[in-house]
C-alpha cells in the first residue's frame, strides 16, 4: 500500500529517529512510503491556544498539500496530530466545501499503531528489544481515537520485551502544549504522579506513541537522574 | 482568592502538601467508585445517551417545560419568583423571609445558593443562616467556600476538622469521626427546632407535574424542607426534566456519577404544599428560577451544553489539574473543569479568562461527564472568545501570527529551524517556563527532512 507519511513538525525538527523509524517500519510492513517536504505543521499549537484563525490557515495548507498525494492513507507518528486533523471540519463551521475536503483527509489519516492493526492487519513487525517497559497512553491517542489495544499488541510481539502496565497509564502527564508553558508548575505536579508510577513499576523505558508527552516525561525523568528512558513507539518497533 | 490570580492561586495550592494530600486521597477513592458504580449497570453508555439526548430537548424547549413547570406548581399551591440575577434573587429571598418576620434560617446544601452568594445577602437583612450539610457546615465554621460541588470541605483533613469543632463549637480534642459527627448533628437539630424558613437548591424539577426532586444522603434536606414552616427552594432555570420518568435515567447516573452510590440515600420529591392545613410540613413553598447569565449560554449554539450539566462532581475527580490544585485555587464558586467552562459565562470572560487555560484538554472529564458534555471542545471554544478581545495575549497573539506565516511557508521554516539550532549552540534557548522543572530535548543536528533528502 502506498502511504504518505506526516512526520509532524516536533518529530521533524526535534527527533528525527521517530520519522526516519516510522518510515522502515513501514515498509517492512509492506508500505510504499511518500513523504512531502512542503509538509509542516497541523496547526495543533494554534487551535489548542484558542487562535482560529491561524489553525484555519495552516490547516487549510496542510489539506491542501495531502489531498494532492495519491497515497491510499496519511501515517502520523502521533495520535495528538492525528486527531487534530480529524478535528479539521470543527474550523470549517461556515465553508461546507472545506468541511468536506477536510473530513476527506481525515478518513485517510491514521495514527501509525492503528493504520498498523486495524488497516493493515499486522500485529508483528519483527522487532525485538530486551527489557521490561510500560505504554503511556496519549490523550488524544487514547480518548479521541479510541487507541488503546493495537500498541498492545504490537508491544506483544516484540521479543524479549517484557511489558508492564503502570497505575493509571490512563492519566494524563501534564503535558497539554501551550499548558505545559502556561502553567509549569500544575504541568509539572501532574507530571510527578506519572513519575512516580514509572518509578514504581521498575520499568528500563516508558514507551507512547507521541513525541510531546514523551519530551515531558523524559524531561522530568532527565531531571531527576533517572535511568529510565523513554522510547516512541516507532523506535520500539524499528529495534531488532 | 478570585478567578483574575489563578495562577498564583494554584501555586500557593501546590506548595500545600496537607490540601495536596487530602485532595489525592478524596479524588482517587471518588474515582474508584465511579469506576464501579458505572461497571455495574451494563447500560451505563445507553443512559448517558439517553440522558444527554432529554437535556438536549429541555434545552430546546426550555420556554414551553418552565411554563408547564410553572402552571403545575402553583396549581399544587407552591409560589413560583423569576429571579433574571443574583441581586434579584437574593432581594426576593430576603424579601420572602422578612415578611414572614424570619431570623432563623436553616440551608441545606446548594451550589445555586453558593453562585448568587445567598448567606451574605441573608446575613445583610439580619438574618442567622445555617448550613446543615455536614460539610457545609464544616467550612461555614471555618469561614471558606465550597472546594468541591459535592463534597465542599473535601480539602479538609479529618485533623482540621477536629481542630475546627474543638475551637469553634468548644468540645474536646478528638479525631474520633463518630463523635465529632454526633457533634454537629446535636448542634444542627437545636438549629432546625428553631428555624423559620428552610431553604434548599433543587436537583431536578419535572415539567410535567411541578415537582421539584432533591437528592441527598444526611437527611438534614428532608427536614430543611420539611420543618420550618416556610420553604424556598432556589432552582437554575436548566433544571427541568420533561416527565417523571426521565427520573428513572437521572436518578441512576447522578448518584453514581457523583459519589459512586447505586441511589442516595434520601431523595425527596415535593410537589406544591401539604394539602391538608392539619398535615405536617411547611405552610408555604416557594421557587426561585434563577437565570443569571443562563439564557446566554443557551442563545449559543456551541455553550448550549454546558447547561446540561447536573453538577455531580466527576468532572473534577478525575481532573489532573483538580486532582492538584483542588477547588479554590480557581477562585469560583464552580471549579475544576465545568467551573472552567461555566464561570467565564455567568461572570463575564474578561474576569475568568484564566480559568480556559487551565486544562491539559486531557478529555478525561469528557470521559466520565454522565450527561456527555464536549468540556475540552468548550474550553477551546472559549480560549477562542478570549483571544477575540484584542485587550488579550498581545504578544501570544503576535507570536502566533509569526508562527503561522513561518508554518506557511516551509523554506522559512527551515531557516527558522537553522535559526534556532544556532541559537541553541550559541546561547541556549529561553524557554525557562520549560526548564524550570523539566530538561529540555535539543533540537537535532539534522531534521527529518534533511535526513530524507540526503538519503533518498
Amino acid at each position: 500500500m502506498k502511504v504518505s507519511l506526516f512526520v509532524t513538525c516536533l518529530v521533524d525538527q526535534l527527533w528525527s529517529s521517530v520519522g526516519t523509524s516510522c518510515v522502515a517500519v513501514l515498509r517492512r510492513a509492506g508500505c510504499e512510503v511518500e513523504f512531502d517536504e512542503r509538509q509542516t505543521c497541523c496547526g495543533q499549537p494554534a487551535f489548542n491556544t484558542g487562535y482560529r484563525d491561524e489553525a484555519r490557515l495552516v490547516a487549510k495548507r496542510f489539506i491542501e498539500i495531502f489531498a494532492e498525494s495519491k497515497a491510499q492513507a496519511i501515517v502520523s507518528p502521533s495520535g495528538s496530530c492525528t486527531a487534530m486533523v480529524h478535528h479539521f471540519a470543527e474550523l470549517f463551521g461556515d465553508e461546507p466545501e472545506w468541511r468536506e475536503r477536510a473530513a476527506a483527509i481525515a478518513a485517510r489519516t491514521h495514527e501509525l499503531s492503528s493504520f498498523l492493526v486495524r488497516v493493515l492487519g499486522v500485529d508483528d513487525v519483527g522487532a525485538s528489544w530486551q527489557g521490561r517497559l510500560t505504554w503511556h497512553d496519549a490523550c488524544h491517542g487514547l480518548r479521541d481515537l479510541n487507541i488503546k489495544s493495537e500498541p498492545r499488541k504490537l508491544i506483544g510481539n516484540v521479543r524479549g520485551a517484557e511489558l508492564v502496565e503502570i497505575e493509571n497509564a490512563e492519566a494524563c502527564c501534564g503535558f497539554g502544549g501551550t499548558f505545559s508553558v502556561k502553567y509549569p508548575e500544575i504541568s509539572v505536579a501532574i507530571l510527578d504522579q506519572k513519575i512516580e508510577a514509572i518509578e514504581r513499576a521498575n520499568v528500563q523505558a516508558v514507551v507512547s506513541g507521541d513525541a510531546s508527552c514523551l519530551m515531558q516525561i523524559g524531561g522530568r525523568l532527565s531531571r531527576k537522574g533517572s535511568k529510565v528512558r523513554v522510547m516512541h513507539l516507532a523506535e520500539l518497533l524499528n529495534h531488532r | 482568592m478570585n478567578t483574575e490570580t489563578f495562577a498564583e492561586n494554584a501555586k500557593a495550592a501546590l506548595n500545600d502538601a496537607q490540601l495536596r494530600g487530602a485532595l489525592r486521597k478524596a479524588t482517587t477513592l471518588f474515582g474508584i467508585r465511579r469506576r464501579e458504580a458505572a461497571a455495574s449497570l451494563s447500560n451505563w453508555e445507553d443512559l448517558r445517551n439517553e440522558a444527554r439526548a432529554i437535556k438536549d430537548d429541555v434545552l430546546l424547549h426550555l420556554d414551553r417545560y418552565l411554563e408547564a413547570f410553572v402552571s403545575k406548581a402553583e396549581s399544587r399551591g407552591a409560589k413560583v419568583h423569576w429571579a433574571r440575577d443574583a441581586a434579584e434573587a437574593n432581594l426576593i429571598i430576603c424579601r420572602l423571609s422578612v415578611e414572614r418576620g424570619a431570623r432563623n434560617v436553616v440551608k441545606s446544601k446548594s451550589m445555586t445558593t453558593e453562585e448568587i452568594h445567598l448567606n451574605a445577602a441573608l446575613e445583610g437583612a439580619g438574618m442567622r443562616v445555617v448550613e446543615t450539610d455536614l460539610g457545609e457546615y464544616i467550612i461555614q465554621l471555618a469561614g471558606e467556600t465550597p472546594s468541591h460541588i459535592i463534597a465542599p470541605a473535601i480539602h479538609k483533613t479529618k485533623r482540621q476538622v477536629a481542630e475546627l469543632f474543638t475551637t469553634e463549637l468548644g468540645i474536646p480534642p478528638t479525631d474520633d469521626v463518630g463523635q465529632l459527627t454526633s457533634t454537629a448533628r446535636h448542634t444542627l437539630r437545636e438549629r432546625f427546632a428553631s428555624a423559620d424558613v428552610g431553604i434548599s437548591g433543587v436537583n431536578f424539577g419535572i415539567a410535567e407535574t411541578g415537582t421539584i426532586v432533591i437528592v441527598e444522603n444526611e437527611g438534614n434536606i428532608r427536614m430543611t424542607t420539611s420543618l420550618p414552616r416556610t420553604h424556598i427552594a432556589v432552582m437554575g432555570i436548566e433544571k427541568l426534566l420533561p416527565r417523571f420518568a426521565d427520573l428513572d435515567v437521572f436518578l441512576k447516573l447522578l448518584p453514581r456519577s457523583g459519589t459512586g452510590q447505586a441511589l442516595s440515600t434520601y431523595q425527596s420529591f415535593i410537589t406544591g404544599t401539604k394539602r391538608n392545613a392539619d398535615d405536617e410540613g411547611p405552610d408555604e413553598l416557594h421557587i426561585i428560577l434563577l437565570d443569571n447569565g443562563r439564557s446566554r449560554m443557551l442563545a449559543h449554539p456551541v455553550t448550549r451544553q454546558s447547561l446540561a450539566c447536573i453538577r455531580c462532581g466527576a468532572c473534577l475527580n478525575v481532573c489532573p489539574v483538580y486532582q492538584q490544585i483542588g477547588g479554590h485555587a480557581y477562585g469560583s464558586v464552580y471549579p475544576g473543569p465545568i467551573g472552567a467552562v461555566i464561570t467565564p459565562q455567568l461572570i463575564g470572560i474578561e474576569k475568568a479568562a484564566q480559568l480556559p487555560y487551565a486544562s491539559s484538554l486531557c478529555g478525561a472529564c469528557r470521559e466520565v461527564c454522565p450527561v456527555k458534555i464536549d468540556i475540552p471542545r468548550l474550553l477551546l471554544h472559549l480560549r477562542g472568545e478570549i483571544n477575540q478581545q484584542r485587550t488579550n495575549h498581545r504578544k501570544e497573539r503576535w507570536a502566533f501570527r509569526l508562527w503561522a506565516a513561518i508554518m506557511l511557508r516551509p523554506w522559512l521554516y527551515e531557516k527558522t529551524a537553522v535559526a534556532a539550532r544556532l541559537m541553541q549552540r550559541w546561547f541556549g534557548l529561553p524557554l525557562q517556563a520549560w526548564t524550570s522543572g523539566r530538561d529540555l530535548r535539543p533540537i537535532e543536528e539534522e531534521s527529518f527532512r534533511e535526513h530524507w533528502r540526503r538519503s533518498r
